[in-house]
């Protein structure tokens, strides 16, 4: 569809934003992606609200991650996550054998130092989509062979 | 259970809404980074100019628009990209007598569908990255154009009015390095 390919030349740009060096000083790799984690979340915060207006109440969290997993991930990356896996006491591993964001990149080693910058995004979105959901957590990636990648959710208690 | 009626949701809808909240985001962050609107204005600008170098092959890849021969042709392609990735017809129209000036003309902006300015950004062009979007796709296609708002819903107009105008053709241009 002709409007995904907006979505994906928005996104370049903010990536390409966030790492740009301003006038004053080139912003730490951290910084970046903390700022991209925060446009996710607000994203993902926003969007979840409208997707799930007309659904029911998830019955556990297992059932929301179920919902990120299928719904939310074939709406925004086209696909449905390819494992899911949890330790049943909060951690849920996500995996994805062929990111959307990764997918335009070249397989191999040459550019894997990059990768991390085109995952902040979807770890913000996902956290946002979970805290309007009622689950508060910390979200990583990893990437260890493009174009595929995992994100954990470590959902805190208390 | 009604979990299954979300799948009912127009997906083409939902699409163009996570760019539109996307773009909110951005739009916030920058905000936040800069002190200055117009600086705002400009970065909005060169990210859709960035955007547009790219999104013409896209178009021309997927309209099959063929080849432009007068302004007005040109006219015609912008409002079929509008209709094709933003899913909204604006209508073309305030040419002035000279042929090289026209407005698209939008009724209603999916940009700013969820969005209301606040009194101390009433400076901002919120929808700016469609100025630069529209330069960047005419300068890959050997047309150099200057592009502007003169009219916005945000700030309490009818329509949303983009001004475009025609400068030069660009000849045996070597295409711009990536910024």
């Amino acid at each position: 569809m002709a409007e995904d390919a907006l979505f994906d030349f928005i996104h370049m740009e903010v990536v390409a934003y966030v790492f740009q060096s301003s006038e004053k000083e080139k912003p730490t790799e951290d910084e970046a992606i903390s700022k991209l984690e925060h446009m996710g979340f607000t994203t993902g915060y926003r969007l979840v609200e409208r997707l799930t207006r007309e659904s029911g109440r998830y019955k556990d969290e297992l059932d929301i991650m179920k919902y990120i997993c299928k719904d939310l991930w074939v709406t925004v990356y086209k696909k449905q996550i390819d494992n899911l896996r949890t330790n049943h006491q909060g951690v849920y591993v996500l995996h994805d054998n062929r990111f959307r964001f990764l997918s335009h990149m070249a397989a191999g080693k040459q550019y894997l130092q990059y990768a991390p910058r085109y995952l902040g995004f979807t770890c913000g979105l996902v956290r946002g989509c979970l805290a309007n959901l009622g689950v508060t957590c910390v979200v990583t990636a990893e990437v260890t062979q493009l174009p595929a990648c995992k994100f954990q959710i470590q959902v805190q208690r208390g | 259970m009604s979990r299954q009626s979300m799948r009912a949701n127009d997906p083409k809808k939902v699409s163009g809404e996570l760019f539109t909240l996307t773009y909110g985001s951005l739009v916030a962050q920058l905000l936040q980074d800069y002190e200055n609107v117009d600086d705002v204005n400009r970065q909005l600008e060169r990210m859709g100019y960035n955007i547009g170098m790219r999104l013409i092959e896209d178009f021309l890849a997927r309209a099959n628009p063929g080849r432009c021969y007068d302004l007005r042709d040109t006219a015609d392609k912008i409002q079929q990209a509008f209709k094709l990735y933003l899913g909204v017809s604006p209508s073309i129209g305030s040419w002035n007598p000279g042929g090289d000036e026209f407005s698209v003309v939008l009724d209603s902006n999916p940009l700013a569908e969820f969005v209301e300015l606040p009194d101390h950004c009433l400076g901002l062009r919120y929808s700016n990255i469609l100025a630069g979007v529209i330069r960047g796709a005419c300068e890959m296609v050997q047309l150099e154009v200057m592009v502007w708002f003169i009219a916005d819903q945000l700030k309490g107009d009818n329509v949303t009015e983009i001004r475009v105008k025609f400068i030069k053709r660009i000849e045996d241009a070597i295409p711009a390095g990536e910024d």
